[in-house]
């Protein structure tokens, strides 16, 4: 019996370093991405994430024509299209009447347009697109230093960016009029927004490590009204999601990265129902 | 001597005056990718314009055509595509460019593979080493009995790839046939050069089709080529013949190379199917990795026009060298080995074999 359940869900990862090398990359991610993602979804976010998963297209794009398909020069690229967008959005909004959602939407479709400008404008290469959705299996020593790389990063700008993240979430608008740390946290979060879902990229492709930003976090708080809580259970949500995505893309030959996805969006539909703290069923008792 | 300088002058005024009509009337042809566009520049030569709407090094299976593409279609003369839905985009395009004039479908009448039972994904899920060679010939079978099914001029068909070559006009009668089950095809069918004999005769009927005037020249340039392909496919298959049977195992990005497997008893493993727009699931890759521990795969490859990163990630995980890059569905620049198909094809097939003397 024991063998048995070796045999199903150690031994694939035991017998295969790409399996490892997969495994650690969703690990790494989820450590780092979730409580970003958990942020976002409080701050009424969410779609955020996806507008920004498509900022940084043209950057990613630029850096591969620049050098070929480099974790680097992708990743700088990326990172810095992100920002140009984050900031001037932010700018946007916070200086004009224009609501943050509709110039970030304005900035974020500008900048894919550019993208798919430039990917297009060298149609004799690989098509990046492809590239860019997802190579979970194809984890290589630079992807997974530079997963890790970011993590430690973006770790420790949330432990230090944490109350005034909070104090952003709570009430943005009193925040705003008693500190100027409003803005450094905004900004500061944004690039960490960028820099997971850069991260992202490479272990997931662009849209699919959105998925693993939001869904954990909105999972989460079905479980879950205190924000310490929320973080611990978006993590692990995550690397379970993470773990058992690899398992049916393994045992039921499934494409790794929508896989991961799938059981993402599976668990919420469970926690909609069954949730604590607003599911369905105990709606009423909360 | 007033004589001789007489006919070389008029030889000189017809070159002359030949030529410049010819400069007017060159036939403009959209062909939907380089390999493609390589035939027909051969079959054509100087009467011909070859405009490739997939470029070198480029993907077909994934592709966005400008507008500058259906402009050059709307004005092309002849357009000339492989067929067997390899280019999904190519039916709008043409559509959408309100093309009216004349199409080839470059692979009409060649044996076709099937992806199934073909040498794609599907091989990577046999564990078992000695399945293999069984396989491959039952993949024939199943062709033949495939073809059994559903084709009338079965027949005709097999009389022409079995036979010696004949020039005969049954082709075109093939037409129909070669529309039925869609999808299940492996489309690259230049990677063998039986097929690609056929492809040059489609070509030269097409543009024989568009410019009548030059009948003799398409025929004989087609003749020229098939004999340099003749050729070709002797030595490349006495080159492969130094490699025992046993050790021609190698892996590509994607399952590009079925009809180059068939021609030259050469097993490709591929964790990609078909085409490149497919993601490879971990349960494809584990069995590639399982079978090559088992079979002792000399060599892994990657493609000029794929992710090669996941050949990498198998590189490093089963200690298989990578044994060079191989062209699979586009040829290369003019400065680089693959610039033409002849060159393709020997490049390919130099570097299979140097990869599993090592």
């Amino acid at each position: 019996m024991s063998a048995q359940l070796y045999e199903l869900f150690i031994a694939p990862f035991s017998e295969f370093v790409f399996m490892q090398r997969a495994l650690w990359g969703i690990l790494v991610l989820s450590i780092s991405a979730t409580p970003v993602g958990v942020f976002l979804t409080l701050r009424r976010m969410s779609l955020t994430g996806d507008a920004m998963a498509h900022a940084i297209l043209p950057g990613a794009a630029i850096g591969f024509l620049i050098s070929g398909l480099s974790v680097t020069a992708m990743t700088i690229g990326g990172i810095v299209a992100g920002c140009v967008v984050a900031v001037l959005a932010g700018m946007v909004a916070r200086h004009s009447n224009a609501e943050e959602d509709s110039s970030l939407a304005a900035f974020y479709l500008l900048s894919l347009a550019i993208g798919v400008l430039i990917i297009s404008a060298n149609g004799s290469n690989v098509d990046l697109l492809h590239v860019l959705f997802g190579s979970t299996l194809a984890l290589n020593d630079d992807a997974l230093i530079l997963l890790t790389i970011i993590a430690t990063i973006s770790i420790l700008a949330l432990a230090i960016l944490y109350r005034p993240l909070v104090m952003e979430c709570v009430d943005p608008h009193f925040f705003k009029t008693i500190s100027k740390l409003s803005a450094v946290a905004h900004y500061g979060f944004l690039l960490l927004v960028v820099l997971n879902l850069v991260a992202g990229f490479h272990a997931l492709g662009t849209l699919m490590a959105v998925g693993l930003m939001i869904l954990p976090a909105a999972i989460a708080r079905f479980w879950s009204n205190r924000l310490g809580g929320m973080l611990f259970v978006a993590f692990i949500t995550a690397v379970i999601s993470g773990y058992f995505g690899l398992f049916l893309s393994y045992h039921a030959s499934l494409a790794t990265s929508p896989a991961i996805v799938l059981v993402l969006g599976i668990l919420y539909i469970i926690s909609l129902i069954f949730g604590r703290q607003g599911g369905l069923i105990f709606k009423n008792n909360s | 001597m007033f004589k001789s300088t007489l006919t070389s002058s008029m030889i000189i005024l017809g070159l002359s005056t030949s030529s410049a009509v010819m400069a007017e009337q060159k036939i403009a042809v959209i062909s939907s990718f380089s390999i493609l566009g390589d035939l027909v520049s051969e079959v054509g030569q100087e009467h011909v314009n070859v405009t490739n709407l997939v470029k070198i090094d480029g993907d077909a299976h994934v592709f966005n055509p400008t507008p500058q593409d259906a402009k050059a279609i709307s004005k092309a003369q002849l357009v000339v595509t492989n067929g067997l839905q390899f280019e999904g985009w190519m039916p709008r395009l043409i559509e959408a460019a309100n093309y009216q004039g004349v199409q080839v479908v470059a692979a009409n009448g060649i044996e076709e593979i099937s992806t199934k039972e073909g040498h794609s994904c599907g091989h990577a899920h046999h564990d078992d080493e000695h399945k293999h060679h069984d396989n491959e010939h039952k993949h024939h079978d199943d062709e033949h009995e495939h073809h059994d099914d559903e084709h009338a001029h079965h027949d005709d068909e097999h009389a022409h790839h079995d036979g010696e070559h004949k020039h005969h006009d049954g082709e075109h009668e093939h037409h129909e046939h070669a529309h039925h089950d869609h999808g299940d095809i492996d489309p690259h069918a230049w990677h063998s050069i039986k097929n690609v004999k056929v492809y040059v005769h489609n070509i030269a009927k097409g543009l024989i089709q568009v410019d009548p005037e030059n009948t003799n020249d398409y025929q004989q340039n087609a003749k020229d080529y098939i004999q340099k392909l003749d050729k070709l496919e002797l030595k490349l298959s006495a080159q492969l013949a130094t490699v025992p049977e046993a050790q021609r195992k190698v892996i590509t990005p994607h399952a590009a190379f079925g009809y180059f497997a068939r021609d030259f008893n050469v097993t490709f493993l591929a964790p990609q199917g078909t085409s490149t727009g497919s993601e490879a699931s971990a349960a494809d890759v584990a069995a590639l990795i399982k079978q090559i521990r088992h079979d002792n795969v000399n060599a892994v490859f990657m493609e000029n026009i794929a992710d090669n990163r996941l050949i990498e990630q198998i590189s490093r995980e089963t200690g298989v060298k990578v044994g060079g890059k191989l062209y699979s569905d586009a040829l290369s620049a003019a400065d680089e080995p693959a610039a033409t198909y002849l060159k393709m094809m020997q490049y390919n097939v130099d570097t299979i074999v140097n990869a599993l003397h090592k």
